[in-house]
């Protein structure tokens, strides 16, 4: 067991900057992280063997990401990498998977920076080889340069959407369209607020200026209906939607592609909030449930912190904000001297940085109506095979709360454990209920955090030095 | 709703309130069910599901199994299939003192009727081709199998419903006064029921519910792990227990491995089940993979947690309520959910003034076994 003042979760901008604060102020931090290298979903590494020649070529994530890793490792932060945590008693008792083994690490201090999931609001066909979340398609794209396929739709709502088309067609591949649900009209209601970020506005122009050269089709205010093929992806279908995103009867339209990708926002990531026990609200524009925190950024549990897109989604920017400050506020409440007219700037920033995040996160925000992608036939609950029907029969019969849909239908008791079909079940159980989700309630996190091989688990045991309690009465 | 009168109030949606409801409406009672979350939402949705003689006390071994009998029909009787499956059970010794147990517990069960008999390494083998070398001893029983607890719930909404009972959910009783011979039942939401008579089916929290009328039971909890590992090729054919009752295991139809066995978490009564303890994690695996080796290789998908009650000598808490007419506690029925359907037969059969099958207000179980305690303590 390793001892130590704090346990960062989480090695995103959040997590990172929260541990390289924290350690410099002269607490003594481990920072876990499930992937190879810091730097979470946005300025994630890219592989080991990969040397990069240009950097200027990479982006600016790329140098921000870097720059990150670069403090971090000049921080005495203690990191370890690829450790997958799945379990966290009181007091606080953390277990991480490290290759195949069982790690455990002690600290009376907890900094929760897991990040976000995507958000999956299914249509038929989406089961398809080909097919794949915003997420997956970064990764390939950042870490393994592989393309998603060679002519892909890129589908859904907000900013990510051309920011992957444009590295598609940077990395030689070819965009089909680009299909997304908001309209010219909801981003001009959102710009004064991206106004407070003009490099990021002027980047997003870029990424839509690289798409329009290209010849790329681009359909605002359209949802993607279907997916098609038999084996593999042939196709899409399209249909423009009304203002609560339901898509429009009677007007649809086919694109040919062979791959497609789709991002319909993000949710932040709570299952370490929600299994220690702390308070959640449900936040429609920072993506939904987020656990309640005080200015610190401290939860309703005593020295449980929440950093980053996790505590609501708020982008990258935000996030290392968050995470910064939150590293400082552990370093001042454990009695370090810190530099409060730092911590003052850096709030300040963070408002700015927040209201651009907030506003963007808004315009990602699924609305009701898309639920009507989804046909009595589609597939919602990969893990478990539960189609729409399966849960709208639930509903019929009385299912009010996503426990007792996920008992009564097994939506969400596979190996994803409700990250992918969680969004889209409670989505329908809150159309019953007046849309409103806060109702609907939220899936009780249990350990594992993700499924662990069972050796992990038990580890080495010799079966004569099993002490099993006493037999239980005959 | 609210102000009507019923033949009876039963406070607990688990399986305990859930049948004893069921059988009272269809006899043409009127019912109101009162359960603070829904239906079969604690012990009796996320327990299991095991449904064998392993589990259970040799005293409650009678019902046990025609409670059992009772399970082969339940998806036909509720209209909704909670996948019962009878396949066997195998229980298996390792050690000397192992092998003792069972062959007391064996010869305990046999006694009260049940078919049980001792086998040897080859022979379970033979029944159970999953099963370590190693084992010693086991005991055979064909009537061991289970049933899909996270059904319950919705099998008993729809029966329920059909049945004429008044369901209110989402509604925890938080007072009981008396009203003449009847009662008066309020929800902290607002219900309000008048009832001639009342069942107190809460299971863990039968303590409150007896303090409403003034009576004290001593009913604690239990935290019990239950873990499930992914799909996995049809690999283990019965339900696989250990001598000292703690571990029982089967493969559901989809392929995933239940392992339960009575392995402690934490929790308590205002925040329910809270915290899965890593060293009875690793406990309940460890057991379960000397019994079932192939397990080692599986992953692990989630362990979860339920309360149930627990009295001071492991019996149940059934009959009158001393000193309050006309109100009945039904709980403490350890391996309850194998027990349930009987039990909640014979209780409804009581209050419908016929002859019970098997006594079930008797000394063993009657509440006033703890109050004579007290009051002999007091004295
Ligand atoms: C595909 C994609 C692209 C994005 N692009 C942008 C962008 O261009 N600009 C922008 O502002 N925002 C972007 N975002 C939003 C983004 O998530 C961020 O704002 C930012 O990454 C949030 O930082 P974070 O530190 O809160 O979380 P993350 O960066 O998500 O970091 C969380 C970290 O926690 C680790 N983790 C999670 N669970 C476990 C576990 N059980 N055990 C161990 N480690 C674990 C993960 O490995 C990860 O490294 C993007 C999001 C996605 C999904
Ligand atoms: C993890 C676990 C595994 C188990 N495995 C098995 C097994 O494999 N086989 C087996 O036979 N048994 C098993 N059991 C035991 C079995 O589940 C229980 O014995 C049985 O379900 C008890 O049923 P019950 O109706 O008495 O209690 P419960 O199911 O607990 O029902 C009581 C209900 O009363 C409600 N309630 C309480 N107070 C109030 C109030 N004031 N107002 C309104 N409602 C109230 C509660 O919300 C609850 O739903 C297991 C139990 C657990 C927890």
């Amino acid at each position: 067991m390793s001892a130590c003042d704090v346990i960062v979760l989480g090695a995103g901008p959040a997590g990172a900057s929260a541990a390289i604060e924290a350690s410099k102020a002269g607490l003594n931090v481990v920072l876990l992280d499930a992937g190879a290298a810091a730097g979470g979903q946005v300025y994630r590494a890219p592989p080991g063997s990969f040397r990069v020649t240009d950097a200027e070529a990479m982006g600016p994530d790329f140098a921000i990401g870097d720059g990150l890793r670069q403090e971090l490792a000049a921080s005495p932060a203690k990191c370890f990498f690829g450790r997958s945590v799945w379990h966290i008693a009181p007091g606080f008792v953390v277990r991480a998977v490290f290759e195949g083994n069982t790690e455990v690490y002690e600290a009376p201090t907890l900094i929760v920076a897991m990040g976000t999931h995507e958000r999956v609001i299914p249509m038929p066909g989406w089961t398809l080889p080909g097919v794949m979340g915003l997420a997956a398609a970064t990764i390939l794209l950042k870490s393994q340069r592989i393309l998603p396929g060679e002519n892909t739709v890129v589908a859904g709502t907000g900013p990510l959407l051309a920011a992957v088309a444009a590295s598609i067609l940077k990395g030689g591949g070819k965009v089909a369209a680009l299909v997304e649900l908001s309209t010219r009209m909801d981003w001009v209601k959102a710009l004064p607020s991206l106004i407070s970020r003009p490099d990021l506005l002027k980047r997003g122009f870029g990424w839509l200026g690289e798409l329009r050269a290209a010849g790329v089709p681009i359909y605002r205010g359209h949802a993607l209906t279907a997916i098609t093929g038999d084996a593999e992806v042939t196709g899409v279908e399209i249909a423009p939607v009304d203002a609560q995103w339901r898509p429009l009867a009677g007007q649809r339209r086919t694109i040919a592609a062979d791959s497609v990708t789709i991002g319909h926002g993000l949710v932040p990531s709570t299952e370490v909030t929600r299994l220690m026990g702390a308070k959640h609200e449900y936040r429609h524009e920072q993506g939904g449930w987020v656990a309640l925190r005080n200015e610190d950024f401290e939860t309703t549990i005593p020295n449980i912190f929440v950093a980053g897109d996790g505590a609501g989604i708020a982008g990258a920017a935000a996030a290392a904000l968050r995470g910064r400050i939150t590293g400082l506020a552990v370093a001042r409440r454990a009695g370090r001297k810190i530099d409060a007219s730092r911590e003052t700037t850096l709030r300040a920033q963070l408002g700015k940085a927040e209201r651009f995040g907030h506003a963007i996160s808004d315009l990602m925000q699924a609305r009701p109506g898309l639920i009507e992608t989804m046909t009595p036939e589609t597939i919602v609950c990969r893990c478990e095979e539960v189609t729409r029907a399966d849960l709208d029969s639930a509903i019929r019969d009385g299912a009010r709360d996503v426990n007792q849909m996920k008992a009564w239908t097994r939506c969400g008791m596979g190996p994803c454990q409700g990250r992918m079909c969680g969004e889209a079940a409670a989505s329908l159980l809150a159309a019953v209920q007046g849309g409103d989700r806060s109702k609907v309630g939220q899936l009780t996190a249990r350990p594992p955090l993700r499924p662990i091989p069972y050796e992990a688990i038990v580890g080495q045991f010799d079966y004569a030095d099993m002490e099993l309690p006493e037999p239980q009465p005959g | 709703m609210t102000g009507q009168t019923y033949d009876i109030a039963i406070i607990g949606g688990g399986i305990m309130g859930c049948v004893s409801s069921l059988e009272l409406a269809e006899a043409g009672m009127s019912v109101a069910l009162f359960e603070q979350r829904f239906l079969a939402s604690s012990a009796s949705g996320v327990n299991a599901g095991t449904l064998s003689l392993t589990g259970v006390r040799s005293a409650l071994s009678p019902y046990a199994l025609r409670s059992i009998d009772l399970w082969q029909k339940l998806s036909e009787r509720l209209g909704y299939d909670i996948h019962y499956r009878r396949i066997g059970s195998v229980m298996a010794a390792f050690t000397d003192r192992e092998a003792e147990i069972l062959t007391e517990r064996v010869q305990a069960k046999s006694q009260q009727g049940v078919s049980l008999e001792l086998i040897d390494a080859k022979k379970a083998r033979e029944l159970e081709p999953a099963l370590s070398e190693d084992v010693k001893l086991a005991a055979f029983s064909p009537i061991g199998g289970y049933a899909n607890s996270s059904a319950t719930g919705r099998a008993f909404t729809l029966a329920l419903r059909r049945a004429g009972v008044a369901i209110h959910e989402q509604s925890p009783v938080t007072r009981i006064e008396r009203k003449g011979d009847g009662f008066e039942v309020t929800s902290s939401t607002g219900v309000m029921v008048h009832a001639r008579r009342i069942v107190m089916a809460g299971g863990s929290w039968l303590g409150g519910l007896g303090q409403m009328v003034g009576v004290d039971f001593p009913v604690k909890w239990r935290v019990s792990q239950v873990s499930v590992t992914e799909r996995l090729p049809k690999s283990v054919k019965r339900v696989v227990a250990h001598a000292y009752g703690l571990l029982t295991l089967k493969q559901s139809e989809n392929g995933t491995i239940l392992i339960g066995g009575g392995w402690q978490g934490k929790g308590d009564l205002e925040r329910g089940p809270s915290e899965v303890l890593p060293q009875n994690l690793v406990g309940n695996l460890q057991l379960a993979m000397r019994t079932i080796p192939i397990l080692k290789t599986t992953r692990i998908v989630r362990t979860w947690l339920g309360l149930h009650a627990h009295t001071p000598d492991a019996m149940p808490i059934i009959g009158p309520i001393p000193g309050v007419e006309n109100a009945f506690v039904l709980g403490g029925v350890r391996a309850g959910f194998t027990c349930g359907p009987y039990i909640g037969k014979l209780f409804a059969d009581i209050l419908l003034g016929k002859e019970p099958e098997l006594p079930l207000f008797h000394a063993p179980f009657n509440p006033a076994r703890f109050n004579a305690l007290s009051m002999a303590k007091a004295g």
